[in-house]
């Protein structure tokens, strides 16, 4: 089999903040019922995490888990792990009224660090992104100028950012153009 | 610019994160029903000046329908409410009414 490699195969951009792509990443799509006992106990046995609440994301040693909708997961893992983790959840949720699948092929992922991630979104996305409004632990899904993202904090000072790969490189040097060094406005720093 | 609150997922997304879906609560008259009925469903529309409900799509965020009622001419939003309903619910065309002492009230 040939070896996968990341959408701009691991570049980075040092600039106003660091800009990084996050490598391959496992992603499993779980659709079904969120308020079933079933699919609360599978993702609780395959990933170890209890299910988010609305526009929730959290992360533990096994993977990651992220509300996306009323009736959707989005669930991290290695990405050698994603599937396994799908055959684990099929087995699990046997005669269930679900879908499982691994997307992490179609997907780019990204990782901003610095102290001005919260503003190098919000040049491209609507969503209000001041520290009072959007917290650690919110997954945000929106767009950024005219792609479709989702991005959520994994720390006060690293933003985290998922879209198509189809769009990923593209992502990649709006972000960079983004993080251009003496280009943020400091507005979320300034108090 | 226009706010509305997703009531499947609570974001106040953008006009720019939805997709507007035209007008709500219309009657799909389909295969069977007379020419007169298909072509209200098919042209006919309200096109208020005022009160109006309306479709709408998160489309960049949770990729749900919902409803929403708000002012054509102010851009006002009196509310949103879910999808899953034939006409808007009684407290918000209430109100409407408080707000909008000139409004009929909702009629198909
Ligand atoms: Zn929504």
């Amino acid at each position: 089999m040939s070896d996968a490699v990341s959408v701009v195969n691991g570049a980075q951009f040092d600039g106003a903040v660091q800009v990084r792509d996050a490598g391959l990443v496992g992603m499993v799509t779980l659709r079904g019922d969120l308020d079933s006992q079933e699919l609360a106990k599978a993702v609780k046995s395959a990933i170890g995490l209890t299910l988010p609440d609305a526009r929730g994301v959290k992360a533990g040693t096994k993977g990651g888990v992220a509300w996306m909708s009323p009736d959707e997961l989005l669930l991290f893992c290695d990405y050698d792990e994603a599937d396994a983790l799908v055959a684990k959840l099929d087995k699990a949720l046997a005669g269930e009224h679900f879908l499982a699948v691994n997307g992490s092929d179609a997907r780019a992922s990204f990782t901003l660090t610095g102290a001005g991630v919260r503003e190098v979104i919000a040049k491209g996305s609507p969503a209000d992104l001041s520290p009072e409004a959007f917290k650690q632990g919110e997954m945000r899904r929106s767009r950024l100028g005219q792609v479709a993202v989702a991005f959520w904090l994994s720390a006060p000072d690293t933003m985290e950012l998922v879209c198509f790969r189809s769009v990923g490189a593209f992502v990649y040097d709006w972000l960079c153009v983004a993080a251009a060094e003496d280009t943020l406005p400091e507005y979320f720093n300034a108090g | 610019m226009l706010i509305l609150t997703c009531p499947n997922c609570g974001v106040a997304a953008d006009e720019t994160e939805l997709s507007a879906g035209g007008e709500a609560h219309l009657t799909r008259y389909g295969a069977g029903s007379s020419d007169a009925d298909f072509e209200t469903y098919m042209f006919m529309r309200k096109n208020a000046r005022g009160v109006h409900f309306e479709r709408w799509r998160h489309s960049y965020g949770c990729g749900k329908w919902f409803h929403a009622a708000r002012c054509t001419t102010t851009l006002e939003v009196f509310g949103t409410y879910p999808a899953q309903t034939t006409e808007p619910p009684a407290e918000l065309i209430e109100k409407i009414k408080q707000k909008r002492p000139d409004f009929e009230g909702f009629s198909k």
